[in-house]
């Protein structure tokens, strides 16, 4: 389903989608190109998914193209993703090739389109080398946590990324030293997707139940993958202490474990660490869930995202929207989302995060305080409108490369 | 009609028009990532006499708009909330909070007076001081800033105040924050026109209202209260 502009102005007020309109007047006579390397699943196509249309609907020419690649492509591209993420891997010089004959051949094959040209991720960032031939602005978007590359690949990519006119980077942490300007733009949340649509309570009731909770007694809820890096066994942890204070149900629910090993794995112990407590629900979700997540974070009293390492977390940019008091670790764009104490609470052990639980639960008014405050955070930083803005922003920024500020007139 | 001077900026016809009406522009933001990461107080301090102006006004400005649900946050000043939560160093945090941007027209003298305030406490610091761990860092950003006319206009006084009222926060924090002290224009754009507009009393009054323990929409109703006085009179 796709929204229309005039959808947002309810949700966040006329004078941003106003401020929007004005913005286009701007650049309307420039042509944008997205270019990744997916058109279904993952953040980068959800983000697309939903801004393209909106773009559009602004009267931007814009266009989405998606770069072509074998499986051995992108067997190289994912173990480059986990590199440049910090993970030990072994890179070879066959993987170099395998990247650059696929770049060449979407070199030829992918139509030039745009006058200002946005590249995602590292999948296709070799495509720069259409640049001299077909000219226009080329910004690289980089939406994944480079803050600690492996520097083998990092050097490769750089040669693409240096001779880009700006790169795009979800956060400070992730930034690097490069010859180019580094625009900081957070990722978003679509408040009228699925996921995050205001849902009716008997609906969020009927799911809650529907996955073995009971919607009258409190619930700790984290959402994500199982993986070691989102520490559910830690989340138990908490649970059993806090179950020493307070009564309360354990959900912990994720997609990703079917096609992935350690997933698999990740999953087994969680069963096993949750053992026979009926309070404790473990449930791997299928695909196409959104409006079940939805409904179990609305439903719940607390969540949590207890992750020892994390990109941005659009997790706690859901939760937060949903007005939910959120207790997350200290890590990644965690750290920009939960303002310690005013939008949720930041921990860094399994102790930490019980405490702050137990005072949550015994405490309806602070959950109220901070989840309204995590809600207007939220609505003033990371949803689809400002994405929107700052994208119109960066066509302006390349257009007019060199006046800082840049005045428009009349 | 009047708009903002920016030196070295616009063509001098663009300053010389009349000054009857107020165009209320706004200003919007891309934050800049400059590269430049810091994890002890002595690697602060050497940047802060490097980084360009416009980054020291990005780290003692950008909460006041960021974050306008928080009545009062720990500190506004990113320098400050850094030096409390990685350095762990609070009286140092509490002396950069308590710079006054009201007392400087220039950036130069706030990037002086941080800088200043750092080398005292460095100077009687008897331990070794910290040094945070890399995910702590402090990362120097700056903004890349785009003016526009909002198609927003006042000719008179009275419209001028009734106007106010509906602006976005980002025009009120243009007119206020940037024009004072980033464009140097040492005082709010309302305060310079009404003073042209031979209301000087009325700029005083708004000049009397520190935009600094104020958020936007408290900065707003206030200016709206004095128009409202105005009229009652």
């Amino acid at each position: 389903m796709s929204e229309h502009l005039d959808d947002y102005r309810t949700v966040v007020g006329s004078r941003v989608v106003d401020e929007l309109l004005l913005l286009a007047d701007r650049v309307r006579h420039l042509k944008l190109q997205h270019i990744n390397s997916t058109a279904v699943g993952g953040g980068v196509a959800e983000i697309l998914t939903r801004m393209v249309p909106l773009l559009r609907d602004l009267g931007i020419d814009t266009r989405w193209d998606v770069i072509k690649g074998n499986q051995a492509f992108f067997g190289v591209t994912k173990v480059f993703h986990n590199a440049l993420h910090g993970g030990a891997e072994t890179i070879t010089d066959d993987m170099f090739g395998v990247f650059r004959d696929t770049t060449a051949m979407n070199l030829a094959e992918l139509a030039s389109y745009g006058d200002v040209v946005v590249v995602h991720d590292p999948q296709p960032a070799g495509l720069i080398a259409k640049k001299p031939d077909v000219g226009g602005h080329w910004l690289w978007r980089c939406h994944i946590d480079v803050s600690t590359p492996n520097r083998k690949v990092w050097k490769f990519l750089q040669q693409h990324v240096d001779q880009y006119d700006a790169s795009i980077f979800s956060m400070p942490d992730f930034s690097q030293r490069l010859t180019i300007p580094q625009y900081m733009v957070p990722p978003s949340i679509d408040p009228l997707a699925d996921k995050n649509k205001e849902l009716p309570t008997d609906q969020v009731h009927a799911t809650v139940a529907k996955y073995g909770l009971d919607p009258h007694r409190a619930i700790l809820t984290q959402i994500s993958r199982f993986d070691r890096l989102k520490d559910p066994l830690g989340v138990i942890q908490s649970y059993r202490m806090v179950r020493r204070h307070h009564d309360c149900q354990l959900l912990l629910a994720g997609g990703g474990a079917t096609d992935d090993p350690e997933g698999t794995e990740v999953l087994r112990e969680v069963q096993d660490a949750a053992g026979d407590d009926p309070d404790i629900h473990v449930h791997e979700l299928p695909p196409f869930s959104d409006i079940d997540i939805n409904a179990l974070v609305r439903g719940s009293t607390v969540i949590m995202q207890k992750s020892i390492k994390e990109g941005f977390g659009l997790t706690v940019t859901e939760a937060l929207w949903k007005r939910k008091p959120v207790i997350g670790g200290a890590v990644g764009g965690i750290r920009l989302q939960i303002l310690n104490g005013v939008t949720g609470f930041l921990v860094h052990s399994p102790e930490g995060a019980a405490r702050r639980v137990v005072e949550l639960l015994n405490d309806a008014a602070l959950r109220k305080t901070v989840g309204d405050a995590g809600h207007e955070h939220v609505k003033e930083n990371f949803l689809t409108t400002r994405h929107i803005r700052d994208y119109l922003l960066l066509m302006l920024a390349v257009e007019h490369a060199g006046s800082d500020p840049t005045v428009l007139t009349a | 009609m009047q708009r903002g001077f920016y030196p070295g900026l616009l063509a001098p016809s663009r300053n010389m028009t009349n000054h009857k009406s107020f165009i209320f522009d706004t200003e919007l933001h891309l934050v800049v990532l400059t590269g430049i990461k810091v994890c002890s107080l002595t690697d602060l301090r050497a940047q802060l006499a490097k980084v360009p102006s416009s980054s020291i006004f990005f780290h003692t400005h950008q909460e006041y708009l960021a974050h306008e649900f928080q009545r009062s946050p720990p500190y506004y000043n990113d320098f400050a909330r850094w030096v409390s939560q990685a350095m762990r160093e609070e009286p140092l945090a509490e002396k950069l909070a308590a710079i006054d941007l009201l007392a400087f027209t220039t950036i130069r003298q706030l990037r002086a007076a941080i800088i200043d305030t750092i080398d005292t406490y460095l100077d009687q610091l008897s331990r070794p001081s910290y040094e945070c761990r890399p995910e702590e860092a402090f990362h120097f950003c700056r903004s890349r800033s785009f003016v526009l006319p909002t198609g927003i206009v006042a000719h008179d006084v009275d419209e001028f105040f009734d106007k106010v009222a509906h602006i976005s926060h980002a025009s009120l924090y243009f007119h206020f924050f940037e024009a004072r002290l980033r464009l140097r224009r040492r005082t709010s754009d309302f305060s310079r026109w009404l003073t042209d507009r031979g209301r000087p009393d009325l700029a005083e009054a708004i000049d009397a209202l520190n935009p600094y323990v104020r958020t936007l929409d408290e900065l707003r109703r206030d200016i709206v209260a004095l128009g409202a006085g105005e009229a009652a009179t």
